[in-house]
């Protein structure tokens, strides 16, 4: 029976099937972990005096409340400094240090490899796992955290848990799940230049809406898909968690291949042509079935923003805000946000633009924001804040240029992290502020109590911090300003 | 956990859609190690103006909402982050149960895992949940039926194995560990392979 290439990681995984009483015991592969939500769960097994099973198929590291100003070299902390020190910058908030203590203890107790706070490796978890090669295709892949649905875009079954569940996979590497539908999103056609992976995915969540995918794994395909590197996918497939659905997978490539080819973790020597050949049958079959599906046209998209409090409230740039009938949450929307159904998005003032976070904060998201910024400063009274998604980001860029762009534009460089995407390190937008973000969720309050986010794709975001305004990043394009690939020669000057 | 057969309560409704785990706790109140406690900071963004005194027009604020176990909400509840905190801090709270049209897969899970039900209905039985706050509604996990003081009763849907547990008071990690056998020959048979 031909299959679909969920159903094939499915069952490679499935330890025991589901019944009508008891859900499947599926095996995890790799287990990704970080300070804020695994605490509870380490309690737990300690609770039950238990070990975590196999601590080699987890990974530790610190992100979500971890501090990115930089490094001050000169003031060294004592090493008796209560508080978890960061390069030499300590940790404002108490209860965040705490957390990343406990996740030091705890990794240490267990055994489990952490990338702390001063390793090279540290970034966000879910640009680590494909940085290291620890991420491959075929492998079912969980994290306490909703956007490790990033990791399929290497053909991986990945989704995000919960606490319980972190406990579940720590003391059996196990999870119990009822078998999800499955959805094919059909994208054909050539992305026109300065639209992005970003506008990609946020017009298909504005065309689902952000329930449309509950239930399901979504599965992006055509060649539009193709065509994407790694980067592009990664950014894709990060926010099926906004459409609801539960994961989002991209069949392995050779773009996919080529990414791997060589990293750390990834297999070597002869182990390496196996894992390809292996690799190269998690394809869903052509005559496969899909639980539903839906077909976008990649060559009639634009750059899309967002002008409510859900990643689904998205319109063409150019275009403004709808007026729908009766529509109290639309409405609700509208009051927090200060806008009013009519207005034109192209326009509207900007305090602070965001370039970071697992959905655009990798190399090719900030060579997309350089290319807009070099030679160009940012608007009066504008802060932008540019956080590289892991320290090898970080070093990349400063290796390729990057960060003396951003810097002699006027940007915020900082150390890796979540940061302002969720606010919780202290990175965050003042109340009432406008953020134009190239993070994933625009929820009331997501980037700091009050703020207002308005997600875009680097090239937008980075056009808008230099006018002050929302600003249509095809005006500032070079014609080789299309977002560039791996191996792209060094960016042109304007 | 307590072994949770009903729940019998009047409803508090909070009728917006699409309420995220944002919402229901935001992410600055992420940096515990614990699970205690987080029923101060449910819903803090609505619940308390910005000099953390409580807004005396949010509904857990008002009197009626004492000791309410159900909370009604728009429709589809639960999506963005997976913080388990967001089920943590309803349950701390006090509510036993949460209903709407659709809840978010992870949200779901979450509190399944801790004792909140999760109850997904049709529009029209939303409709009138939404159009009557303060009803008195019975939950039953042994049929799986929610009942309004109209007398109408309708299924709604509770995974087999979720609900055993439920009505049980056991979790699933003891199922899963009764299965260590056949974890250990799943992975002696693929590192065969």
């Amino acid at each position: 029976m031909p299959s679909t290439l969920f159903d094939k990681i499915w069952a490679a995984h499935q330890v025991l099937p589901e019944t009508a009483d008891t859900p499947a015991v599926l095996y995890i592969d790799l287990h990704l972990i970080h300070e804020v939500t695994s605490p509870q769960a380490f309690a737990w097994l300690k609770s039950l005096k238990l070990p975590v099973r196999c601590p080699e198929r987890t990974l530790a590291t610190m992100d979500h409340s971890t501090p990115t100003t930089p490094m001050a070299r000169n003031t060294p902390m004592p090493p008796t400094t209560p508080m978890a020190a960061f390069g030499g910058v300590p940790i404002k908030i108490d209860a965040a240090a705490l957390q990343v203590r406990q996740l030091e203890a705890n990794a240490k107790e267990f055994g489990i490899e952490l990338f702390g706070m001063q390793d090279a490796r540290r970034g966000i978890v879910h640009v680590i796992g494909p940085e290291l090669g620890s991420t491959q295709p075929g492998m079912t892949i969980v994290c306490g955290d909703s956007h490790t649905s990033t990791h399929g875009a290497f053909g991986a079954l990945a989704f995000g848990i919960g606490s319980t569940e972190v406990g579940h996979v720590f003391a059996t590497q196990c999870l119990l799940q009822r078998k999800p539908k499955t959805f094919a999103v059909n994208v054909n056609g050539i992305l026109p230049r300065g639209v992005t992976a970003k506008d990609l995915i946020l017009s298909i969540i504005g065309k689902i809406g952000v329930s449309g995918g509950t239930g399901y794994v979504l599965e992006y395909r055509g060649n539009t898909i193709s065509s994407l590197s790694m980067e592009e996918r990664m950014t894709v497939c990060n926010m099926s968690i906004e459409a609801g659905a539960r994961a989002g997978l991209i069949a392995p490539d050779d773009t996919t291949f080529r990414y791997l080819a060589g990293k750390p973790r990834a297999p070597q020597g002869s182990g390496w042509e196996a894992a390809v050949a292996h690799w190269r049958t998690l394809v869903s079959d052509t005559d496969a079935c899909f639980d539903t599906s839906i077909d976008i046209d990649a060559s009639k998209l634009e750059p899309m923003i967002t002008y409510g409090t859900n990643p689904g409230m998205v319109v063409a740039i150019g275009d403004s805000i709808p007026k729908p009938d009766n529509d109290t949450v639309h409405d609700k929307a509208l009051k927090y946000m200060g806008f009013n159904a009519g207005d034109a998005m192209l326009g509207k003032p900007i305090n602070v633009a965001f370039i970071g976070s697992c959905t655009n904060g990798r190399l090719e998201d900030l060579q997309a924001a350089a290319s807009v910024l070099k030679g160009r400063k940012i608007a009066a009274g504008v802060h932008l804040l540019i956080v590289p998604g892991s320290q090898q980001v970080k070093r990349e860029a400063e290796a390729l240029g990057l960060a003396d762009i951003f810097k002699s534009a006027g940007a915020d460089w900082r150390e890796s992290g979540c940061s302002m995407c969720l606010g919780m390190n202290g990175d965050t937008v003042a109340s009432g502020q406008y953020a134009i973000s190239t993070s994933n969720r625009n929820f009331e309050g997501r980037q700091g109590v009050g703020a207002r986010t308005l997600l875009v794709s680097p090239f937008t975001a980075a056009a808008s911090a230099i006018r002050g305004v929302v600003t249509d990043p095809r005006e500032m394009l070079t014609p080789r300003g299309t977002l560039p690939g791996p191996g792209t020669p060094p960016l042109e000057p304007f | 956990m307590e072994p949770l057969l009903r729940v019998r309560s009047t409803t508090v409704v909070i009728a917006s859609s699409n309420i995220d785990t944002d919402q229901i706790i935001p992410a600055r109140f992420l940096t515990t190690t614990t699970k205690v406690g987080l029923g101060k900071q449910l819903f803090a963004d609505w619940r308390y103006t910005a000099n953390g005194t409580p807004n005396p027009d949010f509904i857990l604020n008002k009197p009626e909402a004492i000791g309410c176990e159900v909370l009604v909400a728009g429709r589809n509840i639960g999506c963005g982050s997976s913080r388990e905190h967001a089920p943590w801090a309803l349950l701390d709270y006090g509510f036993k149960a949460v209903i709407s049209t659709e809840i978010a897969d992870i949200f779901k899970n979450n509190s399944l895992k801790n004792g909140l039900v999760p109850v997904v209905v049709d529009a029209p039985t939303h409709e009138w949940l939404i159009a009557h706050p303060g009803a008195k509604v019975e939950i039953d996990l042994h049929t799986t039926r929610l009942t309004l003081p109209t007398g109408v009763s309708v299924a709604f849907p509770l995974e087999a194995f979720a609900r055993h547990c439920l009505i049980n008071g056991v979790d699933e990690l003891g199922f899963l560990r009764s299965k260590i056998a056949d974890i250990e020959r799943y992975e002696i048979a693929r590192a065969a392979v």
